[in-house]
This record gives C-alpha cells, structure tokens and sequence, in this order.
C-alpha cells in the first residue's frame, strides 16, 4: 500500500526524467561550462596551464574597440533585418490574403528560400552582387542606375548582408502572418463595413490588433536569431571589409583557437543582451499585445 | 425609417442559383420576420440589403431609392450579426462607438450616446470591459447597442436570440417587441424558429428554398396557410396532412383543432384510431393516434384523458379543415373545387 503512494508520488518525475535528462545535457550543461570558461584564460593544448582570471575576459571585451564596432554592426544588422521583414512580410501577407489559385503559387514560390540551405543562397548571391560580372549590376546598368560595389564596400557590405537574410527571411514571415490573417472572422470586417470604416481605420484598429500575437512572436523570434547572425557573414564576407559585417556571433568564433576565455565570456555577453532585450519587448509590448 | 423593396433579385453562388427574381416589399416601420428551413436563403437576403453580399442581378431599393452602388456604411442599416461579430479587440465602449467615431460624430455626444445606450440595454457597469470576459448574453447586448446607437433607419437582426439558454431568449424577445415600438423603425429578424417568428413579427416573410411561400401577417399564416409548406411550417406539431384520393390531392387539421373521445361524434370528418404515443407537456398532452386506415394524426388536447394503446375516435368539425389541390396550394373556400373536395372527404371518412 505505502510502495504505491511512494509511486504515485514518484510518478511525475520519472516521467519528466528523459525531458529532463535531455535538457540539462545539451541546454544546461553547455550554458554552464560557458560561463564556467568566461572566467579562465583557457589553454586549449594544455589544460593544466589554464588560469583562472575572475572578471578579467569582461573587463577586455567592455576595453576593445572592435567588440563595439561587432555589436554596432549586430544592431545595424538586426534593425534592418527586423524592421524590413517584418513590413515586406506584413505587405505581401495582406496581398496575398485573398484567396486564389494565382496567390496560392505566389506563396509557395515566396516559401521556397526557407528550404533552401542559407549557404547556397548566400553563394548564389555572392554571385549575383559581383560587382564587375553580377547580374544585379548589369540590371542597374539596363535601367540607368549607377552600380555599386556590393560586399567589396565597407560602405555597402552590410546592407547587403541585409538584403540576402530579409530575401531569405521573407517567405516563412509572410506565411505566419497569412495565417494569422486568415484566422480572423470575415463577419468581424462585415460589421466594420457597416460600421462605415475606412479601409486604413480597419487595418489599424482591427487586422493589426488581431495579428498581434503573431507579430509580436516574430519580433522576438527575429530579434534573437539575428543577433546570433553567422553563416550569410561567414559564406558571404567573412566580417569584412575592414571589420565591416564582423557581427557579434562572428567576432566571437574569431578567438576560437586564440583565446577561448575571451570568446566564451563574449557569448555569455550576447546572452546577456538578447535576454536583456526580450524582456525589454515584453515590458514594452505585452499590454498592447491582443490574446484571445 | 425606410422601406425595402428587392425588385427582380437573383443571387448566385459559385454558379449555384440561391434566390431567382425574388419579389419583395418590406413595409416602413413594420416588425418583418423572415422564416424558413436552413439554407433556404434567409441570411442571403438579409446580407442584400446591408450590402455586405450584394445580389448578382436584380436591384435593392431602400425608400425607394437604388443602393446596388451604395457603400453598406452609407446605407443607413445596422446589423446584428448571428455570431454577434463584436470586435474582440475593442472594449465594450469602443465597439459600440466605432461605428459614431467613422462617422465623425463629436466626442461629448458620443459619449452621451453611448451611455444613453448601455443604460437601455444594462451594459453600463461593463463599458471599459474587454468583450471575451463578457457572458453570452451580455456579448448579445453589445452587438444590439452597437446597432441601436446608430440610429439606424433599418435594422437588420440574424437569428441574434439563438445563441441564448430559452429563458433569456423570452426576455430578450420581448425587449425586442418593445424596442420596435419605442423605435418605430423598420426591423427585418431572420430566424428559424417558427415561434420567434409567430410572437414577434407584424408580417411573416415565410421562405423554402429561396422563394417566397407565402408573406402574410402570423394570424394569417395560421389560419389560412398558402399551400401544404406553409401549413406544416408553422404550428407545434404541424398540421396533419392525408392525401385525398389518388391525384395528389390533400386534406389536412391542426393538431389542436382535433376532438377527441371514445364514442363516435357528428363531425364532418371522423376517423378511428388508436393511441400510440402519448406526451404530457404540463399544460397539454399531444396523442400520435393511427387511424384503421393506417394514417398517423398528431392531436393536441388540453386534458390528459387517454392512454396509450386505448381506441379513441377522431373527430374535426368542417371549418376546421383544410383543402390542397394537387399543385400544394391551398384551395379556398370560394373555389369550386372546395365543395367536391369537402363531399370527397366525407366519402372518405365513411367508406
Ligand atoms: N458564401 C457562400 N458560398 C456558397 N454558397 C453559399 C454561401 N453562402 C450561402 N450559400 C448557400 O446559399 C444557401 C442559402 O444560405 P443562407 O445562409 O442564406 O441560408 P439561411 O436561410 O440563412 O440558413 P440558416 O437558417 O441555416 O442560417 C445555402 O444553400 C448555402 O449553402
Ligand atoms: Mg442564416
């Protein structure tokens, strides 16, 4: 009788056990040898020879030029990735929320960069914005626009970085943000019509409120992913020219072989600001945020 | 207030014919109901004259003039929709004044207005609460507020009582009656139910699969039923129906018109029977009784009577019985079939 009351207590836990088990190899474990590594100047040949350095990698990182200049360009890079994809998506969503076949093959034809690998895409567009045999040049050239250097600028580089992960971004956004769409009643914009609202007073006080959630999910999930942005710099660039693209994910795996210390301490960093800025958002957002 | 007249309307959907040059005059000022079986067009029409489905031929006409190109904003109707369509993202306040701020309506008299409003629908202890934490009856009250505060010259009601429990649903029909009198406005309500239809409407529009059976006040469609749909529509249960001889040719009775008892009398028409079933409603009981002939009558009596398996004799006094000629339409009693039929029955009765 006691053995199954200790089980039925038990129960719950053995359950979770696996999850559990699995999160804390592969989440927690690797959280906590990160930060564990921020406090050493690591030696990667002989780890007897590692000291342990308190605060000293922070105190670097918050000295050096060039981590402000990686999180300057991850800003840049986030803003305009952020704000760019999320009003393309929210445009062409709204367009193609009608119902037609025409739409239905422009939606599949939109989703098709999510399944294609970013590294294909960021070569094929490294291909395309050469600056002297690119086809994006010799289009500027057709229509009369003067051409421009593309990633071999330090002026342009991160722009076009830009466009790549918005191109490549747009596709599954518009699709999340089309089903958000087409979840919301029609009788809700009958009545409006016959509350005599005006096509932008419906979009303003009733589509944007109801798609809210979505919206605000995509910001965050956005927000996140961007700042850990890596593959299109790496294919693409490799954070040049001039330290121009270095994003912040990019500066950290440049010390990969030099100073693991410093890099570790420089991801616990980025940590830090991504979770500082999601709960930004949510302190921010979350009021204006519309659940059902 | 206004008039509505559908003149020659067709309505097609996905190359399905709906309605087909449907004629219709709604009076100014008057309760209209429009009833029929679902999917028979009644939401169709309704959606017409607000415009937010317009017909595909055909012309609408609101006093008189032709809306076709009118914007359903502009047309001086409101709605309440049969999902209630209140906007979820508004407080109750704004939802009702939505419709007052897109037509510019100063703030101080919107204000007013809406308070006004909820205070004639109770809603004014929950204006600045979110519609989701509202019940479904307070949700129903929004959706008429919303309506009401417009000032609308037509009001256009989709089955809005049928999401309610019966209880509120008689207190909220009754507000609307009386909402119609302090109003005085033109009010269309779609329902399905045939009693909503009998105790609220001044005319009965009675529909059967887009077209009009038959557009009479309730106490005409009761006692003098167009044809055989309309005669088994309306009453709880409906009247009987037996065919009359071989040329699909019927009679038919009320349940309650039906004298019941265990001795023959002196009716023009007489049956005997048996009871089959027998259901106690309190303040009636209603009998299914199988005559000899095999044919089985609904019977509503006042007393509780009988029982089950019990022979009973049927009996319905000639003004109490009805006459349809092979085409299903009523045959009145001026027509000259009314009396061939009537000595056809009575054959039919003895032999
Ligand atoms: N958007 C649509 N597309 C195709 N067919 C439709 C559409 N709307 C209505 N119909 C058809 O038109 C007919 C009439 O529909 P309607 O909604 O007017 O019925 P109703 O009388 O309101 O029925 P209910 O009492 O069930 O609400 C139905 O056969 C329905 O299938
Ligand atoms: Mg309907």
């Amino acid at each position: 009788m006691d053995k199954k009351r200790i089980w039925e207590g038990l129960r719950p836990y053995v359950l979770i056990a696996p999850a559990m088990a699995g999160i804390m190899l592969f989440v927690m474990y690797p959280v906590g040898y990160l930060i564990y590594l921020s406090l050493f100047k690591y030696n990667l040949m002989n780890k007897d020879k590692s000291k342990f350095v308190g605060w000293d990698n922070f105190t670097q990182i918050l000295g050096r030029g060039d981590f402000y200049r990686a999180l300057w360009n991850t800003t840049i890079y986030t803003a305009g990735v952020v704000v760019l994809t999320m009003l393309l998506s929210l445009l062409i969503a709204v367009w193609l929320n009608k119902k037609s076949r025409f739409n239905s093959v422009v939606q599949a034809g939109i989703f098709t960069p999510h399944v294609v690998s970013i590294v294909s895409i960021s070569l094929v567009w490294l291909w395309l914005m050469e600056p002297n045999q690119g086809l994006l040049n010799y289009v500027f050239k057709l229509v009369g626009l003067p051409s421009s250097a593309w990633l071999q600028s330090s002026k342009t580089a991160l722009i076009s970085i830009i466009i790549v992960s918005v191109w490549q971004a747009i596709g599954y956004y518009t699709l999340i943000i089309v089903a958000a769409l087409q979840s919301i009643s029609p009788s809700i914009y009958e009545a409006a019509a016959l509350d005599n609202a005006s096509k932008f007073k419906v979009f303003y006080k009733i589509t944007l409120p109801m798609i809210s959630p979505q919206l605000f999910f995509i910001l965050i999930i956005m927000t996140i992913g961007s700042f850990k942005v890596f593959d299109t710099v790496q294919v693409m660039t490799g954070g040049g020219p001039n330290n121009a693209t270095t994003t912040l994910v990019y500066y950290i795996y440049g010390f990969r072989t030099t100073n693991i210390g410093y890099s570790a301490a420089t991801g616990v960093v980025l940590m830090a600001i991504i979770g500082l800025l999601t709960f930004i958002y949510f302190r921010l957002l979350s009021k204006k945020v519309h659940y059902q | 207030m206004a008039s509505i007249e559908f003149v020659k309307v067709s309505k097609w959907f996905d190359r399905q014919p709906v309605i087909q040059n449907l004629d219709l005059t709604i009076e100014d000022g008057k309760f209209t109901v429009l009833v029929g079986p679902s999917g028979c067009g009644k939401t169709t029409l309704l959606r017409m004259i607000a415009g937010i489905d317009p017909q595909t031929s055909g012309s609408v006409l609101i006093n008189g003039q032709d809306v076709t190109r009118i914007a359903p904003g502009k047309r001086g109707v409101a709605m309440v929709f049969q999902n209630y369509a209140i906007y979820p993202t508004m407080s109750v306040r704004e939802n009702i004044e939505f419709g007052l701020v897109n037509n510019k309506v100063p703030k101080a008299e919107r204000t007013r207005l809406v308070e006004t409003i909820g205070e004639t629908v109770g809603l004014n202890d929950y204006l600045d609460r979110r519609p989701s934490t509202l019940s479904g009856g307070q949700r129903q009250r929004v959706a008429l507020a919303r309506a009401m505060v417009k000032n609308p010259l037509v009001f256009l009601m989709d089955e809005p009582l049928s999401n309610l429990d019966a209880k509120l649903r008689v207190q909220m029909r009754i507000e609307l009656i009386e909402l119609h009198k302090k109003l005085g406005t033109t009010f269309v309500y779609v329902t399905h139910d045939q009693v909503e239809a009998m105790s609220m409407a001044d005319t009965i529009v009675l529909m059967n699969q887009g077209v009009i059976q038959q557009e009479a006040p309730p106490e005409v469609v009761y006692r003098k039923p167009s044809n055989r749909f309309a005669a088994q529509f309306i009453g709880v249960p409906p009247m009987n129906i037996a065919p009359l001889g071989n040329d699909n040719t019927t009679f038919g009775f009320r349940p309650e018109s039906v004298v019941v008892g265990t001795e023959p009398g002196s009716f023009h028409y007489t049956a005997k029977g048996e009871i089959i079933t027998r259901e106690m409603l309190g303040a009636e009981t209603i009998y299914q009784v199988k005559t000899t002939e095999g044919q089985a009558f609904m019977v509503k009596c006042l007393e509780d009577e009988f029982h089950v398996d019990q022979e009973v004799y049927l009996g319905v006094p000639a003004d109490k019985l009805f006459f349809f000629g092979a085409d299903e339409k009523r045959v009145e009693e001026q027509d000259a079939r009314y009396r061939e039929f009537m000595e056809r029955l009575r054959g039919l009765a003895h032999g």
